[in-house]
C-alpha cells in the first residue's frame, strides 16, 4: 500500500474542508473497498481523513419537509444496523433484504450507508492493474487505457447502458433496492450548502466518462439517505441470483414493489442489479404494469417489454433469459409477500 | 521498541527445556522471548521424538502465546505514524502505528497475537475476523489507526484461563476444523452470532422479516447463511454447523462424525 496520510476528523464541517484541499484526499469510512482497492493499487489517495466517528448514524421519521412521513437513515450509521432497524425492516423489508443479501456479516458490520452507495465496481480488470481499463485510467498518459472486458471475459458485466468505454456493473445490492423506493441523497459541500440528489440521478452510466461513478462532487459527504412513505411494505422482494448461494455478487438482481388495489396495479417499481453501471430501473415494465390486474402473464409481458432491449456481450447472453424470469418471479414473490 | 508489551515469561522447568534442547539458542530466549524461529525448531525436535521425556512441559509450551520479538521490529519503517491506543483482551495497548497498518498486522505483528490468520487479505475468507466493540469485523479491511479508544477480542481472549469459551468447546466436540487454520476466524464469528440472533438480527433467509426485531431461532439453514463470511477449505461445514447450533440451543447434539475404531 502506498503511503498517506492520516487523520481522525472532529465533526463534518473540518473534515469536508480537509477534503476539499487536496483533490488526492479521500473520506475513509467503513473501508471495507476502500482499503481492499488500496492493497490493489487502484485506488491511491495521499490523505485518508477518517469519518467513521462523526456520528451522522440516526435512523428516525421525517416529521417535516418534502419527505414528512419517511425515513432518514444517517449517511455514517452501519448496515446491520439500518437493515435490523424496526422503521426499516416495518415500512421498507425491501432494503432490509437488499442490504442482508450483500457481503457477510463482518462486512456488514462495518460498512456504512454512504459508503456502500460508493462501492466501486468488481470488474477484474478495473482490480487487475497490469490491464488496460478506461474506469481505472482515463488518461492515456498514465498508461494503458481501453475495456479489456469489452472482448475480454465479460460474463458478469453488463447489459444495459453499456458504451465501447466500460462494461462493468455497479455491486451495490442496498442501492437497488434504495432505487426502486425512490429515495434521495443528501450530502453536504465544503461551503456548508446542503443539496439533495434524487436517486436515480446519483449514479452515473459510463457515457465516455466511466472512471466518473456517480454525480457526488470531490469533497461532498453523504449525510443521510431519505426513504419517501409508500404503501409497498407488504408487497414487495428483493430476489438475488448468484453463482453462489450467499456472499457472492449478483449475476442479476430485482428488486419488486408493488402497491394493489383488490387485483388491479397501482404502482410498480422495479430496479435491477448486476446488469448495468447503475442500479437499472426499469421503466418501461413499470409502466406496462400499471392499471393491469396482477397476473403471471403481465408480469410476462412487462418483462418482456423491459428485456428487449438488452444488449448482451460475448459470454453474458443467459443475462438476457435470467433478467426476464427473474423480473417474472420477484414480482410474483412481491405481490406474496415474500413467498413463491 | 517495546511498546509495553513483555516477551512471555518462561517458567523454570521451560528454561531448563531450552537449556537441554536448544542450548545455543538459551541467551537469545531469555532475553527477547521465544520466536516463531525458536519455537518451529522446538517442532522439529519434538516431531522426532527428542521430548518424549518432557512432554508435559514442551506441551504447555506449544499452548502459550509466543511472545514476538520486539527487535523485529523499527520506529525507523514507520511513515505517517499514529498514536492509537485501543483495549486488546482486555489490556490497554498504546503503541504509534503505521497509517497503513491493519488491525490484523497489528494483532499479529507487533502484540504477538497470531491467533487471528491472515488468510486472503482482502476481506473473503473471513479468517481475520475478531470483535471490535462486540461485533464480529474483519481486521484485514481495518486500518489499526481507525481503532482508538475501541476494544478488541481475539481468539486469545475466549477462554477464561483453562476453561473454554463453550462455542470453542463445541468446536472440539463435534470436530469443526481439519486443518484449523480458519478456526480461530470461525470461532469469532460465531460467537458475535449468538448476540446477533438473541438481539433479533435477521439475515437473508429470515422469512419474519417484516416482524418487529426479536430473539431468532437459528435453523442450520439460518447458521450456514449468517457464516457465509467464514471459508473453510477442508470442509468442515457440518461439523462447524452442529457446534453453532449446539451452543446456540443449549441442547447436546450428537456428533456427526466417529473416531475410527
Amino acid at each position: 500500500m502506498r503511503p498517506f496520510t492520516y487523520t481522525r476528523a472532529k465533526d463534518a464541517t473540518s473534515a469536508i474542508n480537509q477534503l476539499a484541499k487536496n483533490p488526492n484526499a479521500k473520506f475513509l469510512a467503513g473501508g471495507t473497498n476502500l482499503l481492499d482497492l488500496m492493497k490493489e493499487d487502484v485506488e491511491r489517495p495521499n490523505e485518508l481523513v477518517d469519518i467513521s466517528e462523526l456520528g451522522l448514524s440516526e435512523i428516525k421519521a421525517i416529521t417535516n419537509g418534502p419527505q414528512i412521513g419517511g425515513v432518514s437513515i444517517g449517511g455514517l450509521g452501519k448496515n446491520t444496523d439500518a437493515a435490523n432497524h424496526s422503521l426499516i425492516r416495518q415500512n421498507y423489508p425491501l432494503l432490509t433484504q437488499a442490504i442482508l443479501a450483500g457481503a457477510s456479516g463482518q462486512i456488514r458490520n462495518m460498512a456504512t450507508n454512504g459508503g456502500n452507495l460508493l462501492q466501486r465496481t468488481r470488474c477484474p480488470y478495473f482490480y487487475e492493474v497490469a490491464m488496460p481499463c478506461n474506469k481505472r485510467q482515463p488518461n492515456r498518459n498514465d498508461g494503458p487505457s481501453g475495456c479489456s472486458a469489452l472482448e475480454g471475459i465479460n460474463r458478469m458485466h453488463a447489459i444495459f447502458g453499456w458504451t465501447e468505454k466500460c462494461v462493468a456493473v455497479y455491486p451495490s445490492d442496498m442501492a437497488v433496492a434504495l432505487a426502486a423506493l425512490d429515495a434521495v441523497v443528501n450530502v453536504r459541500n465544503a461551503s456548508g450548502q446542503e443539496r439533495t440528489i434524487s436517486f436515480t440521478d446519483f449514479h452515473r452510466l459510463p457515457g465516455d466518462k466511466p472512471e466518473q461513478d456517480t454525480n457526488l462532487a470531490h469533497g461532498e459527504l453523504i449525510t443521510a439517505i431519505e426513504l419517501p412513505k409508500n404503501n409497498f411494505a407488504a408487497t414487495s422482494y428483493y430476489l438475488k441470483v448468484r453463482d453462489r448461494a450467499s456472499y457472492a455478487f449478483a449475476l442479476v438482481s430485482v428488486a419488486a414493489a408493488l402497491e394493489v388495489n383488490g387485483s388491479k396495479i397501482v404502482k410498480a417499481r422495479i430496479a435491477m442489479g448486476g446488469v448495468a453501471h447503475k442500479p437499472w430501473r426499469a421503466l418501461k415494465a413499470e409502466k406496462i404494469l400499471v392499471g393491469k390486474e396482477a397476473t403471471a402473464a403481465n408480469f410476462k409481458l412487462a418483462a418482456d417489454a423491459e428485456m428487449a432491449d438488452a444488449k448482451p456481450l460475448e459470454h453474458n447472453r443467459f443475462k438476457v433469459e435470467l433478467g426476464n424470469r427473474s423480473i417474472v418471479l420477484a414480482l410474483q414473490m412481491a405481490l406474496n409477500g415474500g413467498k413463491a | 521498541m517495546n511498546d509495553e508489551n513483555e516477551a512471555s515469561q518462561l517458567t523454570e522447568d521451560e528454561k531448563k527445556l531450552f537449556e537441554d534442547l536448544m542450548p545455543e539458542d538459551l541467551d537469545e530466549i531469555l532475553d527477547t522471548g521465544v520466536n516463531r524461529r525458536h519455537f518451529l525448531k522446538l517442532m522439529t525436535l519434538a516431531g522426532g521424538g527428542v521430548l518424549a521425556a518432557q512432554s508435559a512441559v514442551a506441551e504447555q509450551l506449544f499452548t502459550k502465546p509466543i511472545g514476538l520479538a520486539p527487535t523485529d521490529f523499527s520506529v525507523a519503517s514507520i511513515e505517517n505514524g499514529v498514536n492509537v491506543s485501543f483495549k486488546v483482551n482486555g489490556t490497554t495497548r498504546k503503541l504509534m502505528v503505521d497509517s497503513r497498518m491493519t488491525l490484523l498486522d497489528t494483532l499479529r505483528e507487533r502484540l504477538g497475537l497470531t491467533g487471528s490468520k491472515k488468510g486472503c487479505d482482502h476481506g473473503q475468507c473471513g479468517a481475520c475476523t475478531v470483535l471490535v466493540d462486540g461485533r464480529r469485523v474483519l481486521s484485514c479491511l481495518s486500518l489499526a489507526a481507525s481503532c482508538e479508544g475501541k476494544t478488541v477480542q481475539t481468539i486469545e481472549g475466549l477462554a477464561q484461563g483453562n476453561n473454554l469459551h463453550p462455542m470453542q468447546a463445541a468446536f472440539l466436540k463435534h470436530d469443526g476444523f481439519q486443518c484449523g487454520f480458519c478456526t480461530p476466524g470461525q470461532i469469532c464469528s460465531a460467537v458475535a452470532l449468538m448476540d446477533e440472533a438473541k438481539n433479533g438480527h435477521a439475515s437473508y433467509v429470515t422469512e419474519a422479516i417484516r416482524k418487529q426485531p426479536g430473539p431468532v431461532q437459528l435453523s442450520n439453514e439460518e447458521i450456514r447463511e449468517r457464516m457465509s463470511g467464514n471459508l473453510c477449505r477442508c470442509g468442515a461445514y457440518p461439523n462447524i454447523v452442529a457446534a453453532i447450533r449446539e451452543v446456540h440451543s443449549g441442547k447436546p447434539i450428537e456428533q456427526t462424525f466417529r473416531f475410527s475404531a
